[in-house]
């Protein structure tokens, strides 16, 4: 059962038949030993809620990106579902990469879709890792009716367990005109706040209740009222925080 | 290569039951229970000559059924024994679906014999056999394992013994190769890709509300809040202590999981030699047997001089040989991962069936600012009475006694008794402000010449080996850190070892029992910066990826001397295929030879060779996935 002196190999070859190295000098002449420029791409839903309170709302945000560590493209995704009515729905898709030890720029687009006339906008933006551990995003919107806009977002993860984990988030819309299709106006237009306690049944799979407020502000305060809409809400979520 | 016996006139009794193996009945075999896969094979080759076929395994470590990758069916693969001065031959079959390669780790040979596919040949394509033949021209214990993807995670991989031709310069009665290795039920990739998401991802043992709390109350909320600010500014974390965890790993000992309890047999009053190899792809371990002294005679195949130890830390792909004295029936062979997040266990007994208590996992180590490379306090010296505050504050959170510090050597400095200073940390603690002290004289010093006092080293040309200014580094995208104050960490045994009251072998230790300088001071030095981005989960040298630096160019003859800095708050084991380095670790003309050093944080250290082999050798951080995303060069030796 030892293999000394056993089985010659029928195929056996020497180094030397193998194809030669095309550029001796070359770090690697037979090729790359690995692939350091993998493409990894992952899809993360960071809110898939059901808002309940004076009225009640299906709500989703998420994205998706691809790519190697220099160069990545990201979709985003978000709105919300009433009443067979999505409203805040904003698609993004960018083109990302590094420019520091925490932080990306991102430039692209982007596309309000929902149940109210669609807008187009440019759109460029800084996301990152801020001291403290603040996940934060600014982003600039501009229209090719001189519209521009503005978003900013912010999310922090407290480990109450290794498990258990509180989320407060906030997201602020500005915009510079009234965009009364849209119900929009100038100014702080809303916000979005939430505080989130997610376990993590595993990393990918974490279901979450918490609290949710909305405001509107200014023009858009005055167009929901009109349209007979809360303008300060606070309701209770349940959810899933998902990824892959 | 010859090596040159010491004690020359000891008489060997030493039994080495894998030359039994060849010809006696398995039961005789000292790799009984060897090995997961098929039972028939043999677990322990010998020879001159080898056949060896690298496929898929079905294999159930956890309870689910998993392709292994194996050699001859077996996990890790079987014993190879050579014999020093032979020429060996060994023809790998690949029956894969993919290409494959055998690299023979630590073993001095020619480079198109060395299987690192890319550098030295073009691999081995499936249905493809390849020849390795060369002459071994070393001894000691070694192993080897698949250069190709991530093959060696899982399961190609297997040990190597190469038997001296002269006298040994220690006696023993019996030779167990006791291999740890760290296996997975998901896919590699997908490991790497989850750390690319979140890289914290596999890290259970985080700081928490629960901590917070705790470390309130031992050390005031103001400290506590101080603490938390000062990492959280920084953006890094002190829990991070290994990528992949036992959240996904199974630590094998021999292919055995613990319950599984892999046993090596002695007869009481035996000599035992224990032959220790991380094969691991990623895990740290920190290996006791309690009740058991140790004494190191090897490292990384070379003899040393003898020390006796309680307790070592085994970097990926280093090997440490060491002699036991079993006197009671039973003994657990213990080897913890450096995060605490599990253990390899196995039992060294009388006879089969019998197991010694398993002791508690020791506490989480946390990162501290000399893991920063912020040089720190002066006593983080693995010299017992000089334990820095952190390590004791570990401790306590364990309920565990600390003990009382004693003054610390370097600098006489003792923190327990100065008024209003936090004890685990250097937030707000301004060394250059602080009238009288001179934090870190040893590290300073030593950081600025590595490895050994100024006297002894003359200064030679240094250039960073990608031609690049480490304060450059700062801010890139690929690095997180930049050690500022890099010091000379080799006498310390590791984060969660020092202090912890028990013997720990550290490099310092490690003195060959031969000259090994015969080659003299090195003519010039090259610098490797270890960089590399946590949040991104990003890592190379010098802030690059192998895909971003060419080859790093060396004469052939040269004599050069490698100098690492660590700027990472990782340990990273940097492998240098093809050849021996000597450690410059204040041994005079006996530095240790080594092919592995597993670097500390902050630590600045060097190692000198001379580069009598023409090729191309990798140059790369042995923690697989690192590897695989870039921390690797090529030394270009002609």
């Amino acid at each position: 059962m030892v293999a000394i002196g056993l089985v010659p190999a029928a195929q056996a070859q020497m180094a030397a038949d193998h194809s030669m190295p095309s550029a001796p000098s070359s770090a690697a002449p037979f090729g790359a030993p690995f692939d350091d420029e993998h493409i990894f791409y992952h899809a993360v839903l960071d809110q898939l809620e059901g808002r309940f309170g004076a009225n009640n709302s299906f709500r989703w945000e998420g994205e998706a990106w691809g790519g190697t560590d220099e160069n990545r493209i990201w979709l985003k995704s978000e709105g919300e579902l009433s009443q067979g009515l999505v409203s805040d729905g904003i698609q993004q898709l960018f083109y990302s990469r590094p420019i520091s030890t925490y932080f990306d720029a991102q430039v692209g687009a982007r596309y309000d879709l929902d149940s109210l006339p669609g807008r187009g906008w440019g759109a460029f933006g800084i996301e990152g890792l801020a001291p403290l551990f603040f996940k934060v995003a600014a982003t600039g919107y501009v229209s090719g009716d001189g519209h521009l806009a503005a978003r900013l977002e912010a999310s922090y993860d407290l480990l109450l367990t290794q498990r258990l984990i509180l989320q407060p988030q906030i997201e602020m819309n500005f915009y510079t005109k009234d965009d009364p299709a849209r119900h929009i106006g100038s100014g702080l237009s809303d916000i979005d706040a939430g505080l989130r306690l997610r376990y993590e049944i595993s990393r990918k799979f974490a279901p979450y209740a918490g609290v949710v407020y909305q405001g509107k502000f200014g023009g858009t305060a005055d167009f929901a009222r009109a349209e007979g809409e809360a303008t300060n809400e606070v309701r209770f979520v349940l959810g899933v925080r998902t990824w892959w | 290569m010859s090596k040159n016996i010491r004690c020359g006139t000891l008489g060997r009794r030493q039994f080495v039951e894998g030359l039994a193996v060849a010809t006696a009945a398995t039961a005789l075999s000292p790799t009984r229970g060897w090995a997961t896969g098929e039972g028939s094979r043999p677990s322990t080759l010998l020879g001159d000559r080898f056949d060896l076929t690298v496929g898929s395994t079905p294999l159930n470590v956890t309870g689910r059924s998993r392709l292994a990758t194996t050699v001859n069916g077996l996990l890790p693969g079987p014993i190879l024994r050579f014999r020093e001065g032979d020429l060996v031959t060994l023809n790998v079959r690949n029956t894969l679906q993919e290409p494959t390669s055998i690299h023979w780790h630590g073993i001095v040979l020619p480079n198109a014999m060395d299987g690192v596919p890319g550098l030295t040949f073009r691999g081995i394509m499936p249905g493809e056999t390849f020849t390795y033949r060369f002459p071994v021209r070393q001894s000691g214990t070694y192993w080897y394992h698949s250069h190709s993807g991530m093959q060696e995670q899982t399961g190609l991989y297997g040990p190597l013994i190469l038997e001296p031709r002269g006298r040994e310069p220690y006696l023993y009665d019996r030779d167990h190769v006791v291999m740890l290795s760290d296996w997975t039920d998901e896919d590699p990739m997908t490991i790497v890709s989850n750390l690319k998401q979140q890289s914290d991802y596999y890290n259970f043992g985080q700081r928490s509300l629960g901590t917070f709390l705790k470390d309130t109350k031992r050390d005031g909320l103001a400290a506590t809040v101080d603490d938390r600010l000062m990492w959280g500014q920084m953006r890094m974390s002190p829990t991070d202590i290994m990528d992949v965890s036992g959240a996904t790993y199974t630590f094998l000992m021999n292919g055995k999981a613990p319950g599984a309890n892999w046993t090596g047999l002695f007869d009481p009053g035996q000599r035992v030699r224990l032959r220790f190899i991380n094969g691991s792809s990623m895990s740290t371990f920190d290996i006791r047997i309690p009740g058991l002294e140790m004494t190191v005679v090897q490292a990384d195949g070379s003899d040393v001089d003898p020390v006796a130890v309680e307790e070592f830390r085994i970097g990926v792909a280093e090997t440490y040989d060491v002699i036991v004295r079993p006197t009671q029936s039973a003994y657990t062979i213990f080897a913890q991962a450096e995060d605490r997040s599990g253990y390899a266990r196995g039992t060294l007994a009388a006879r089969e069936g019998l197991a010694a208590a398993v002791p508690p996992l020791d506490p989480r180590p946390l990162r501290t600012m000399t893991d920063m490379g912020m040089g720190g306090m002066a006593h983080g010296g693995s010299s017992p009475g000089g334990i820095g505050t952190h390590k004791m504050d570990d401790m306590d959170k364990q309920g565990t006694p600390a003990t009382p510090p004693g003054p610390a050597p370097t600098s006489g400095m003792d923190h327990s008794k100065m008024p209003g200073m936090p004890q685990q940390d250097m937030s707000g603690m301004d060394h250059s402000k602080m009238p009288g002290m001179s934090h870190d004289m040893n590290g300073m010093d030593q950081g600025k010449m590595p490895g050994a006092p100024a006297a002894q080293q003359a200064i030679i040309p240094t250039s960073n080996a990608d031609g690049v200014d480490p304060k450059s580094l700062a801010g890139k995208p690929s690095v997180d850190n930049v050690a500022m104050e890099p010091r000379n960490r080799l006498a310390e045994a590791g984060d969660g070892l020092d202090g912890n009251g028990r013997r720990t072998l550290t490099y310092a230790d490690l003195r060959s029992i031969k000259p090994t300088t015969q080659g003299g001071p090195p003519t010039r030095a090259i610098e490797f910066h270890l960089t590399g981005n946590m949040q991104r989960w990003i890592w190379g040298f010098n802030g690059k990826k192998f895909s971003e630096a060419g080859p790093i160019a060396v004469k052939l003859g040269e004599r050069i001397r490698f100098v690492l800095i660590n700027d990472t708050m990782m340990e990273h084991p940097i492998h240098l295929h093809g050849y021996l380095f000597e450690v410059e670790n204040n041994q005079g003309n006996r530095l240790p030879l080594k092919h592995t050093i597993n670097v500390k944080p902050g630590e600045r250290m060097s190692f000198v060779f001379t580069a009598d082999a023409p090729g191309h050798w990798a140059f790369h951080c042995h923690l697989l996935y690192h590897m695989e995303m870039g921390m690797f060069r090529t030394v270009l030796v002609s």
